[in-house]
């Protein structure tokens, strides 16, 4: 079995079949979600890891940490981002022992850039990474399916993400506080977890400051808004 | 991952591209499990209120449990066009009853008897109802409870236990181990509610507000829709990496 090389490898890949085969493969129909915001990032997402209909986990952890501020959110192959995601966190561990520093999140960015461009034809991962770092503050950076990169104001991604592009673009506001940026991200990730058949289950919460990580949980039962469905 | 019988379906839409009048199309909205039971006073039967359209929850209050006549509900899961189809059929037969006047009601077992027609007959022309059905009623005269199922391929049969979509993996087995012919009311209804509860943790297909229905002597009893209770606050749901 081919190793995951982050430089590539041979192009043709594993498998001769074109296109990767994922039957029955865990994947997460997903609602994630990043905000910055003047101290840092609000990160959120839901809990659901489904195989095909079957939800396989329904509280599962999307926020996955790759330094002490710097998170990624996770959607696509469950196995892909997970492997990707531990690549990435080994990787910023050596260089931030190497420059003596935390890392800078858009190195955070580039590594998964490097790693989903690079084996392209291999991998089903689309991930949202965001932390602060002190040189630049909150940074929020996309990084899709083919393997661009983007810096924006606010990410979202997942299946559910169709579903509330109109409620972010319409209540998305410059200059959010932290509180703000939570009330944000809570209700758009209740609103899509309302819709998608696979985004559901608790809101997982993260902020990240200069001061540290603070993990907030919304339970299933007492989702942000809970209009007669 | 195809089944057996999808091969006779992948060949009607190969069909299709000579015939298009029997073309064999996919479901679109559809509709998640039943489950029903049979109790000391009669039958109960239990759905979401969900109509998806892919995997989106698109029709989210839809009622999937229908009264057919004072002694019988149907209850459908799969494609609900077809299922809104059925139920005209239906009120074409209750109609056509109403207009004798004779005193006569149709018994359950005849809805079912005449459902399973239909849908076989459906499917020998390959253009099948995507249904599953149950059907659930008491016979007053016999002082009995029907149950039954028909499913899109026209398989029928007689059951005190009945679950249709994921259901049957989930479901059934929770409601063998707690069920009994004798049971009463509130024990038959938080035995389905466990099981609807079960399926809305684990089936994407769902959303946590459910019709209830019940047909006992004194007629069915359809409920307005409601949600049950559901957990989220083990130490480990809050937070999955604890070591010890």
């Amino acid at each position: 079995m081919d190793v995951l090389n982050p430089y590539g490898g041979n192009p043709k890949g594993y498998l001769s079949t074109p296109g990767p085969d994922r039957n029955g493969e865990h994947m997460m129909g997903t609602t994630i979600m990043a905000v910055e915001f003047k101290g840092g990032v609000v990160i959120g997402a839901d809990s659901r890891t489904s195989t095909g209909s079957y939800v396989a986990n329904r509280v599962s952890d999307k926020l996955s940490k790759v330094h002490e501020r710097i998170y990624c959110l996770r959607s696509g192959s469950a196995a892909d981002t997970q492997a990707v995601a531990d690549m990435v966190a080994y990787y910023l561990d050596m260089h931030s022992v190497e420059i003596d520093s935390p890392p800078l999140v858009k190195t955070a960015a580039n590594l998964f850039k490097m790693i989903t461009y690079n084996n392209k034809d291999r991998l089903l991962a689309s991930i949202i990474c965001a932390g602060w770092d002190e040189k630049n503050g909150g940074q929020v950076y996309s990084i899709p399916l083919g393997g661009s990169l983007v810096r924006q104001p606010f990410a979202i991604g997942g299946s559910g993400s169709t579903y509330i592009f109109g409620h972010c673009d319409a209540e998305y506001k410059k200059g959010m506080d932290q509180k703000q940026c939570e009330a944000f991200v809570s209700k758009a990730i209740a609103h899509a977890m309302s819709r998608d058949g696979s985004s559901g289950g608790v809101i997982r919460l993260a902020i990240i400051t200069k001061d540290g990580v603070e993990r907030k949980y919304i339970p299933g039962d007492k989702l942000p808004f809970m209009k007669d469905e | 991952r195809r089944k057996p019988a999808m091969d006779l379906l992948l060949a009607a839409s190969e069909q299709a591209k000579v015939n298009p009048r029997t073309q064999t199309t996919s479901p679109i909205v559809t509709g998640a499990s039943v489950l029903a039971i049979t109790y000391k006073d009669g039958v109960m039967m239990m759905a979401d209120t969900l109509a998806s359209y892919g995997s989106m929850a698109r029709y989210k209050s839809v009622q999937r449990v229908e009264k057919v006549n004072d002694g019988t509900v149907l209850g459908a899961s799969g494609e609900f066009s077809d299922f809104q189809y059925i139920k005209d059929l239906l009120e074409d037969l209750t109609d056509e009853e109403f207009d004798m006047d004779d005193g006569c009601q149709m018994l359950p077992q005849q809805i079912h008897s005449y459902l399973s027609r239909v849908m076989y007959n459906r499917r020998s022309k390959v253009n099948p109802l995507y249904n599953q059905l149950v059907v659930a009623g008491y016979d007053s005269k016999k002082s009995e409870s029907y149950l039954g199922a028909v499913d899109m391929y026209g398989s029928t049969f007689k059951d005190d236990i009945v679950a249709t979509g994921y259901g049957m993996y989930l479901a059934l087995p929770l409601l063998r181990k707690g069920h009994d012919k004798k049971m009463d009311e509130s024990a038959a209804r938080k035995l389905l509610e466990k099981c609807m509860t079960v399926l809305f943790y684990r089936d994407c297909r769902t959303i946590n507000k459910y019709n209830i229905a019940k047909v006992t002597a004194s007629g069915v009893e359809i409920s307005k829709p409601y949600s049950l209770p559901t957990q989220w606050g083990y130490k480990r749901f809050v937070n999955p990496h604890l070591t010890e």
